[in-house]
């Protein structure tokens, strides 16, 4: 991977490729599920192969999704604990919105808006797992209740567009805030671009840096 | 099928267009089960076998007169027997023929999300036309009668058609054509309701004060009606529902929940699109550059 001088290390080679595993499954089960929700989206079924193959392969995604975001979780759960200072972040927030971040307090590695997206998706995915293998005919038809299948439909549906708001919030704020989406696919980001974003993780990163840095590390 | 086009239908799942509907003119059309004639001979039930093609698997005795004990893919009628203690103490033997109600408002039907697999004629028939059917089991959730099966080998969903085929070419049901006591008819809805009128008033004379026609309401009324003896407590015949309808949830889900949650999708990329046009991306600066490279300690040697 070729990058520029200067550059820090924001991702791993190993997060990215996890990153990037949950959203080939999330946003196959979005055009899967919604095929299935609502009869505007039932040609989306085609991309499957037909409405039996979609009904069939959409919960398996599922549970490779559930694992993968796992792995997710299991790097990030540490970085994402919410402080008093991403409360007064989110206070300032009519500033992000317009781009004015000079006076809005200094964020760690995760802002409050990249921590409330990964708390919520690690609420909604295993919500979504539950209810999901309840209304899973193949396997799980014959050991629940109908009343319970019934709930968990509604709540399956319910959860899912909640998880497609949040997802759709996620997705833009990776293009609006430039710089983000070649983090998740390069793995760097520029030194300007964390003090613009996080200051508090590139100070924290300075204070471990030795300095003068030694020539060509990243 | 393209050869065998009904064009009457009134109502088709997961569609969003008036379905070919031009050859509506036809009367609705009900099946009367009058549960005080049935003798539990099982007629129907055999004759449903034969004219659907339908073999089950052989089961065991289960110590009921049930056989099979429930409903299955291949198990479209079924006779349900309960042994019930009237306030008398005398024992009555209540004998149902299970089956599909055919709702005219069918619970399956709202919830079934392949297009077409389900329908509904004009004549109130409710038809699962199986090349359509995804087997995701959303119409057994729906019926609040609980008389869809699926297959688990070809992951299709089945059970009672009224015999659509039949009565396409102007005949009855097979089981209304086998049963040895006439305690099934079959014709137009508004006759079978004037006959079971008789048949109510008749079983009234003979001291079943609370007789009656099982004709439900909640999902419209149904194109299978029952003569019960005891029609205020319809739910002594073996769990028949006392005032089925559609589950609420089935039907927030199917009713609410869909456009608010495609208006709500809708209006988030909306919001982002204008959010981009009105402020803009955010894109780091050259002074954001200088900054951070002086923090890390770069900047002095910067040329
Ligand atoms: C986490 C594991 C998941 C499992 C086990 C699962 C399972 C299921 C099952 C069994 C169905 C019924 C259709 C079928 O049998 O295929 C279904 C429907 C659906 N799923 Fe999932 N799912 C999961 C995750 C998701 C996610 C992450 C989304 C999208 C954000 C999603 C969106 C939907 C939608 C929209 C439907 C259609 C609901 C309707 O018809 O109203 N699912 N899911
Ligand atoms: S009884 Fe069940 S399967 Fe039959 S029409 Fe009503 S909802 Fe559909």
């Amino acid at each position: 991977m070729i990058r520029p001088e200067g550059a820090l290390i924001r991702y791993t080679t190993v997060t990215r490729i996890n990153h990037w595993i949950t959203a080939a499954c999330f946003v196959l089960l979005v055009l899967s599920g919604l095929s299935m929700f609502h009869p505007l989206f039932f040609f989306l079924s085609a991309l499957f192969g037909g409405g039996q193959w979609t009904r069939a392969v959409h919960p398996w995604i599922g549970i490779v999704l559930v694992a993968s975001y796992a792995g997710l979780v299991a790097q990030f759960w540490r970085e994402n604990f919410w402080t008093t200072d991403d409360t007064a972040w989110l206070r300032k927030f009519d500033r992000v919105l317009v781009n004015q971040e000079e006076g809005v307090p200094e964020a760690g590695r995760f802002n409050a808006g990249q921590k409330f997206v990964f708390w919520a998706m690690a609420l909604l995915i295993p919500a979504l797992l539950l209810t999901g293998l309840v209304i899973w005919e193949v396997y799980f038809s014959a050991v629940t209740p109908l009343v319970a299948q019934r709930i968990a439909l509604l709540l399956h549906s319910l959860l899912a567009i909640t998880a497609i708001a949040v997802w759709i919030v996620h997705v833009y704020a990776g293009i609006w805030v430039r710089g983000s989406l070649r983090a998740m696919t390069q793995g760097y980001v520029t030194p300007g671009w964390a003090w613009r974003h996080h200051r508090k993780w590139l100070r924290g990163l300075a204070s471990r840096e030795p300095a003068p840095r030694p020539e060509g590390m990243p | 099928m393209a050869g065998l086009q009904s064009q009457d239908y009134i109502r088709r799942s997961a569609s969003t267009l008036t379905p070919p509907s031009i050859r509506n003119h036809e009367a609705e059309v009900a099946k009367l089960i009058d549960v005080s004639r049935c003798i539990g001979c099982k007629a129907c039930q055999s004759a449903c076998m034969e004219w659907n093609d339908l073999r089950g698997e052989v089961g065991h005795f289960e110590g009921s007169y049930d056989n099979p004990l429930d409903l299955d893919p291949s198990t479209w009628t079924l006779m349900r027997f309960t042994e019930w203690e009237n306030d008398k103490g005398d024992l009555e033997w209540l004998i149902r023929k299970d089956g599909c109600m055919h709702c005219e408002d069918p619970g399956c039907l709202k919830a079934c999300p392949a297009p077409g697999a389900i329908v509904q004629y004009a004549n109130g028939i409710v038809d699962f036309n199986s090349d359509a059917c995804i087997g995701c089991g959303y119409c057994v959730k729906g019926c609040p009668f609980d008389i869809p099966r699926i297959n688990p080998v070809d992951h299709k969903s089945y059970k009672c058609t009224l015999c659509s085929d039949r009565v396409a070419v102007g005949l009855e049901p097979a089981c209304v054509k086998a049963c040895p006591t006439g305690a099934i008819m079959f014709g137009s809805k508004s006759d079978m309701t004037a006959w079971a009128g008789e048949r109510v008033a008749e079983l009234k004379s003979r001291g079943f004060a609370d007789a009656g026609l099982y004709d439900p309401a909640g999902v419209g009324g149904t194109h299978v009606m029952y003569v019960l003896q005891h029609a205020d407590r319809p739910s002594i015949y073996a769990g028949l529902p006392d005032s089925p309808q559609i589950s609420p949830f089935i039907q927030g889900w199917k009713g609410v929940l869909k456009p608010v949650a495609l208006a709500g999708l809708a209006l988030a990329a909306i919001a982002g699109f204008l959010h981009s046009m009105i402020a803009g991306p955010n894109e780091v600066q050259a002074e954001d550059e200088a900054k951070g490279r002086r923090l890390l300690g770069e900047g002095d040697e910067a040329p």
